[in-house]
């Protein structure tokens, strides 16, 4: 709420989900608890110790013509399909494409394309390659393609830091915008993981939840019998704005993009510092850079994963240094953790919160954990105050990235 | 018995339709694939290939790049 820079605002929201193709129906099965985590039917189940996953509620080729889908690798099609829905329901901004911007990032990239491609390359050789292999797997492809169709030159990036992509996406395109470099910048993280190889992997991290006979009650944060993450996968893209040119055309305005925190744990590879101090640093960082006192700030929508080592400490560093008033979620427990993708969604879902003035609850959270004293929404979602507001999306990736930003009522 | 003139086309109108999304009815014999139908470079790559598995006619990257027009690609088949 500093008064001498570019206030930064969010005038368009985009996703498709788990649990639903658009903002509307995701934001409704939130609201009602839903899950959207489903048994796996794909034969190759049998290989992988996990059976479920959240694959997305509305198909990409239901929503895209079939020759724009076959070239474009499965995370690229969820960012089209969340970008154009946050572009429409901007508006259709009318922008110099000098000052358009696009940050959207994944954590993993075209993963799928490259294990199918491999597979086919070995089995009938170079020739037989999409001309559009390379597109399709660089993670930066979908930043690319939706640049590309709205005309942003000045400057299209991708931002890549595993589970905390989404976050940073976003961060990094209010920076653009409060440097000049901008007037609008369409941000976000999209992934499409479910895929064996990167099934087995996590499990053989022992990072996933394995409750097989039970898919919907799998991802439970914080909750004692909580045993792993549940992979989800999707898109969650925004646009973000200067206040000034917003105003100027008469956009609606969810909420001020009213600042970002970073931290590094430089602790371990993949593993959670396990004080939280890079959690605490982030929370810190983002109340600095915004303005914002931890007073201001009445709701979290928390990292939360449902692994055993970082949910609780995550409560604890809100606790610290925000305090003990905010309305708490994680929306994790109903869409599976999108990874690259989870940041977007979870700041689409944040800005409707406050927009809205309601928390959707955290679902599956039956025994508490020890430690966690913050105020987490169960049962049925929470109002949030009247007046002048705040509200924070924390995002954490394994590199060690922490990422908090927070958004403000207008 | 070799494919016809109009079988040909009419099976490259399929292909091109499918890859591009352009209309079969535009894929006629006159048409040039970058100024009439817009076809970029990597779409003429995927088109070749599944032309020559159609058409069981292998078209070399070299001929690829002279076939300028839609009768080009047609004729390379049918000779």
């Amino acid at each position: 709420m500093s008064t001498d820079r570019v206030r930064v605002v969010v005038t368009g929201l985009g996703v498709t989900t788990p649990l639903g193709g658009d903002v509307d129906s995701t934001w409704s099965a939130l609201l009602a608890g839903k899950s959207g985590v489903r048994p796996l039917t794909e034969e190759w189940v049998d290989s992988v110790p996990v059976k479920f996953a959240a694959r997305v509620a509305v198909e990409p080729t239901e929503v895209l013509p079939r020759p724009e889908s076959r070239r474009l690798d499965r995370a690229e099609q969820f960012a089209l399909i969340a970008a154009r829905q946050a572009w429409q329901d901007a508006g259709t901004p009318k922008v110099a494409p000098d000052r358009l911007g696009v940050v959207v990032g994944s954590g993993i990239g075209g993963i799928t394309t490259i294990l199918n491609a491999y597979d086919l390359f070995k089995e009938k050789g170079w020739q037989r390659l999409s001309p559009f292999t390379v597109p399709m797997l660089m993670p930066n492809g979908s930043a690319g393609w939706i640049g590309i169709e709205i005309g942003a030159t000045a400057g299209v990036h991708a931002t890549v830091s595993a589970c905390a992509t989404g976050a940073e996406s976003i961060g990094y395109a209010m920076e653009m915008i409060r440097s000049g470099r901008a007037d609008v910048v369409v941000a976000g993280g999209t992934e499409a993981a479910i895929h064996p190889l990167n099934i087995a992997s996590f499990a053989a991290m022992r990072a996933m939840s394995t409750r097989n006979d039970d898919p919907q009650r799998a991802s439970r944060p914080w909750d004692r019998g909580r045993d792993g993450f549940v992979l989800g996968e999707g898109a969650g893209i925004i646009v973000l704005e200067s206040e000034e040119h917003a105003l100027a055309r008469g956009a609606r305005i969810y909420a001020e993009a009213a600042g970002v925190g970073y931290s590094a744990d430089a602790h371990h590879i993949a593993q959670p510092e396990p004080t939280g101090a890079g959690i605490r640093s982030a929370a810190r960082r983002v109340l600095e850079d915004s303005g914002l006192t931890g007073e201001d700030i009445r709701h979290v929508n928390a990292h939360a994963t449902s692994t055993p080592a970082g949910d609780v400490v995550e409560t604890v560093a809100i606790q610290e240094i925000i305090g003990d008033h905010p309305i708490v979620t994680a929306t994790k427990s109903m869409t599976g953790h999108l990874l690259g993708g989870a940041g977007g969604i979870e700041s689409v879902f944040t800005i409707k919160a406050l927009y809205d003035r309601v928390v959707p609850p955290t679902v599956n959270l039956d025994d508490l954990d020890d430690g966690v004293e913050v105020d987490i929404v169960q049962g049925e979602p929470r109002k949030l105050p009247d007046g002048q507001i705040a509200a924070i999306n924390n995002s954490f990736g394994f590199g060690g990235h922490n990422v908090a930003v927070a958004f403000a009522s207008v | 018995m070799a494919a016809t003139e109009q079988e040909i086309l009419a099976g490259l109108g399929k292909i091109i339709n499918e890859i591009t999304g352009i209309p079969e009815s535009e894929v006629t014999l006159d048409k040039s694939f970058v100024d009439d139908l817009d076809i970029d470079s990597l779409s003429m790559v995927e088109i070749a290939v599944a032309a020559q598995d159609e058409f069981g006619v292998e078209i070399p990257d070299d001929q690829l790049k002279h076939l300028k027009n839609v009768k080009d690609v047609v004729n390379f088949i049918q000779n």
